[in-house]
């Protein structure tokens, strides 16, 4: 899925079709190949290591000394390499130093607990970056997914199985919502989704800072704005048992990915939103409604941000916060990017995410590094796969070929 | 230009070789490992002491970095190890814990109300680990009870010192006018702001005066929104002026210090300082300081860890800052235009708070 499939791939000179601002920024980056993506990877994980050296007081130490002894100096940065990605692997694949392998294997399941809200919000992300869209807007969505969906699981009571469908459902209507918005203001009035969907997560947030600062979203006794627990009846039921934070959250991510690859590549509406991505006139040309494009791609983005919300408030951190979304409508950019918007892809990328995500513990107090070189090292992903001729040229990667995919 | 270049880089590079030119330690076994550099040299008591911040970071000028240096000091003091671990969102408490769990600490110090839930999680599942939370009672099912047998909170009747701050407020504007805003509408920024308005509104019965307090009214106020950004503070600061107060506190962390800035342009224009001593931590300010708020955080995490060290061993009574056993305080007034018969008023009054008698 990843790869581009060969029945949707055309041969098109580059220069004849001349796209300006974002878009074509957007198709050059949804166009680097595989291996481009992974050169960056690397490329960052090789400069996160340098910064890990480079901020060891014990290299700094031995460095002062280098002519006097250099071999210390390299058992200095040999250890300091060594246990950060001791720690890493610790702390995102096999805890080493656990004594079973049920106890071992918990960081994995971490990992893909972590990977889960930014599978839903990739996808969601992706779905619009190949239709055309750049929706900065996730951070809103899932907030506003998270906010109806918490509401139902603490404030309604309903049986088991249908409180957490519902609860679910309300995640989808609340994101779904907050796509809706700026795929209505796009395709009537022309505002620019990029403007629209970044003040729509300032309002987000801010609309949640104030409910929580109401009673009815507070738990009863208390003035903080954190609200009840979810029912436990709405809450995702826990994938390998009790003593492991997956949950079946991670099972409807990886349903959704199949759900989306189906829409894009098998489905005739699919086939329209990519249409509309790779030249809006043409498609309008042959009978399509953009406008109608536009609004069903936001809201279908948005309900998939949503669901990454459900993840939160329904799995990990049944109480709401200000703080629900995290990063994640921001991080999930970088994963759609990185996965090149394609389901597999995200879903690789999401993983490794919430890998270097869930190392952070361990990379901290094992290690003793900052959590900042985790923040780096990702910050560096994106850096490198938003500059792909920078790529090119640190790995001598030949340029790219002279084919272009139609159906980015 | 490629010459200066060339040059520059000659010199740079002998720079670096120069600097590393030192002599190697004597006997030194080869380089020590990153594990040993936590344990100081001066190792006496066997005791790990553990912190995790909430999202706000170590470095955040406010809660999370005063425990984090009050466990820095008792560490240094007692040559106890430590572990931290600083949460980059909320997704991070649980796992922090467990990682600092898994890493034998003694005791975990948890930051704010939002790690509350996760800290009773664990502390549930690791009975033989001792945690304390600040600023919050971990008490999440409201039964006026902590929820882990051990788990202990530490927290502050900040009121207390806020009352005298209120009440010096009150004594010296000029303009009967005086401010107070926030945050956030928190438990533990509005706690300042209930002192404080009690401390003016103390004042004008016992003076029969009419001074106004603006951003506060006991139920709705002012604030920004967050403990980050300066300029609002400035903004919000400015307003107040603009509106006649010339006495301002800012419960808000760094925010704070656009107020301070916003005061200082305008003149004539005072500051009440909170958390620690302004005049120390912010001398820039220091002549528009009247006094400050403390809540000593970062000595009650110093006293927890001293007392379960090598103390009396850790105990689960709540921690309260207060005013009588100095966990909260008023700062010195330094040269602040507050008379002698006001000082010995507020004497009087924090005599009174002590004892009962006035209520803050």
């Amino acid at each position: 899925m990843s790869g581009a499939t060969p029945a949707t791939e055309a041969t098109e000179p580059q220069g004849k079709q001349e796209e300006r601002g974002a878009s074509s920024v957007l198709r050059e980056i949804l166009e680097s190949s595989s291996l481009v993506v992974f050169a960056a990877i690397l490329a960052s994980l090789v400069l996160g290591g340098i910064l890990i050296v480079v901020s060891s007081d014990d290299v700094a130490t031995a460095a002062g000394y280098f002519f006097a002894r250099p071999g210390d100096t390299f058992v200095a940065i040999g250890h300091s390499l060594g246990s950060a990605y001791a720690a890493m692997f610790n702390g995102a694949i096999y805890n080493t130093a656990a004594d079973s392998f049920a106890n071992g294997i918990k960081p994995l399941t971490q990992t893909l607990t972590m990977a889960t809200p930014l599978i839903f919000a990739g996808l969601g992300l992706g779905l619009g970056f190949r239709a055309g869209l750049f929706n900065i807007g996730a951070q809103g969505q899932i907030v506003i997914g998270a906010t109806l969906g918490a509401y139902v699981g603490f404030a309604w009571h309903l049986p088991v199985g249908l409180h957490l469908l519902v609860a679910v459902v309300g995640t989808m209507i609340g994101g779904a919502l907050w796509g809706l918005i700026p795929g209505v203001l796009k395709a009537t009035t022309g505002a620019h989704e990029v403007i629209v969907t970044i003040m729509l997560n300032y309002i987000s947030v801010n609309l949640l800072a104030f409910l929580l600062s109401k009673d009815a979203f507070q738990q009863p006794g208390s003035d903080n704005p954190l609200a009840p627990p979810v029912d436990g009846s709405a809450r995702y039921p826990s994938l390998l048992g009790s003593s492991y934070s997956l949950h079946w959250g991670f099972v409807l991510a990886l349903l959704a990915a199949v759900g989306v690859w189906w829409l894009m590549e098998r489905s005739t509406l699919g086939f329209t939103f990519r249409a509309v991505g790779s030249n809006p006139r043409a498609a309008k040309t042959a009978g399509m409604s953009v406008p109608l494009t536009y609004i069903l791609v936001l809201t279908i983005a948005g309900a998939l941000a949503g669901l990454a919300g459900s993840s939160q408030v329904l799995g990990t951190q049944p109480s709401l916060t200000t703080n629900v979304a995290a990063s994640f409508g921001f991080d999930a950019i970088t994963v759609a990017l990185l996965g090149r918007s394609r389901p597999l892809g995200i879903v690789i990328a999401a993983i490794l995410f919430g890998g270097l995500n869930a190392s952070g513990p361990s990379l901290q107090v094992q290690a003793q590094l900052p959590i900042d070189v985790v923040l780096v090292v990702q910050s560096l992903i994106v850096l490198f796969i938003a500059a792909p001729p920078l790529v090119r040229f640190l790995f001598r990667l030949p340029e790219p070929r002279r084919v272009k995919e139609v159906t980015a | 230009m490629k010459n200066t270049l060339r040059i520059g880089a000659i010199a740079a590079v002998s720079a670096i070789a120069l600097a590393a030119c030192s002599s190697a330690p004597e006997e030194e076994a080869p380089a020590t490992s990153a594990a040993d550099v936590t344990s100081a040299p001066a190792e006496t008591v066997d005791y790990k002491a553990c912190m995790v911040s909430d999202a706000g970071g170590f470095d955040d000028k406010s809660f999370n970095q005063s425990g984090f240096e009050g466990l820095q000091q008792v560490a240094a003091d007692l040559g106890i190890e430590t572990a931290t671990a600083e949460s980059a969102d909320g997704n991070a408490y649980g796992p922090n814990i467990t990682a600092l769990v898994d890493s034998s600490c003694d005791l975990i110090i948890t930051v704010g109300f939002l790690l509350s839930q996760a800290t009773v999680d664990a502390a549930l599942a690791n009975p033989d680990v001792n945690f304390a939370i600040i600023d919050d009672l971990a008490d999440n099912d409201y039964d006026g009870t902590t929820d882990a047998p051990n788990i202990k909170p530490i927290t502050f009747d900040t009121d207390e010192a806020a009352f005298l701050a209120g009440y010096a407020a009150a004594a010296t504007t000029q303009t009967g006018t005086v401010a107070t805003f926030g945050g956030m509408q928190i438990p533990s920024v509005t706690i300042f702001m209930d002192g404080f308005l009690a401390g003016v509104n103390y004042y004008n019965d016992q003076n029969g005066t009419t001074v106004n307090v603006l951003g506060w009214d006991g139920e709705n106020g002012s604030f920004t929104g967050d403990f980050d950004d300066q300029t609002k503070g400035q903004s919000v600061t400015q307003g107040f002026i603009d509106n006649g107060a010339d006495i301002i506190m800012p419960v808000a962390g760094p925010v704070g210090l656009g107020a301070a800035a916003a005061a200082q342009a305008a003149g004539n224009t005072w500051i009440i300082g909170v958390d620690s001593d302004w005049v120390q931590t912010a001398p820039e300010y220091a002549d528009i300081v009247l006094t400050s708020v403390m809540k000593k955080i970062g000595a009650s995490v110093y006293d927890v860890v001293d007392e379960a060290a090598v103390g009396a061993g850790f105990d689960v009574t709540p921690y309260v800052g207060t005013l009588a056993n100095d966990g909260v305080g008023l700062a010195d007034f330094y040269d602040a235009p507050v008379s002698d018969e006001v000082k010995a008023a507020i004497e009087e009054i924090k005599a009174g708070i002590i004892d009962g008698s006035i209520e803050p």
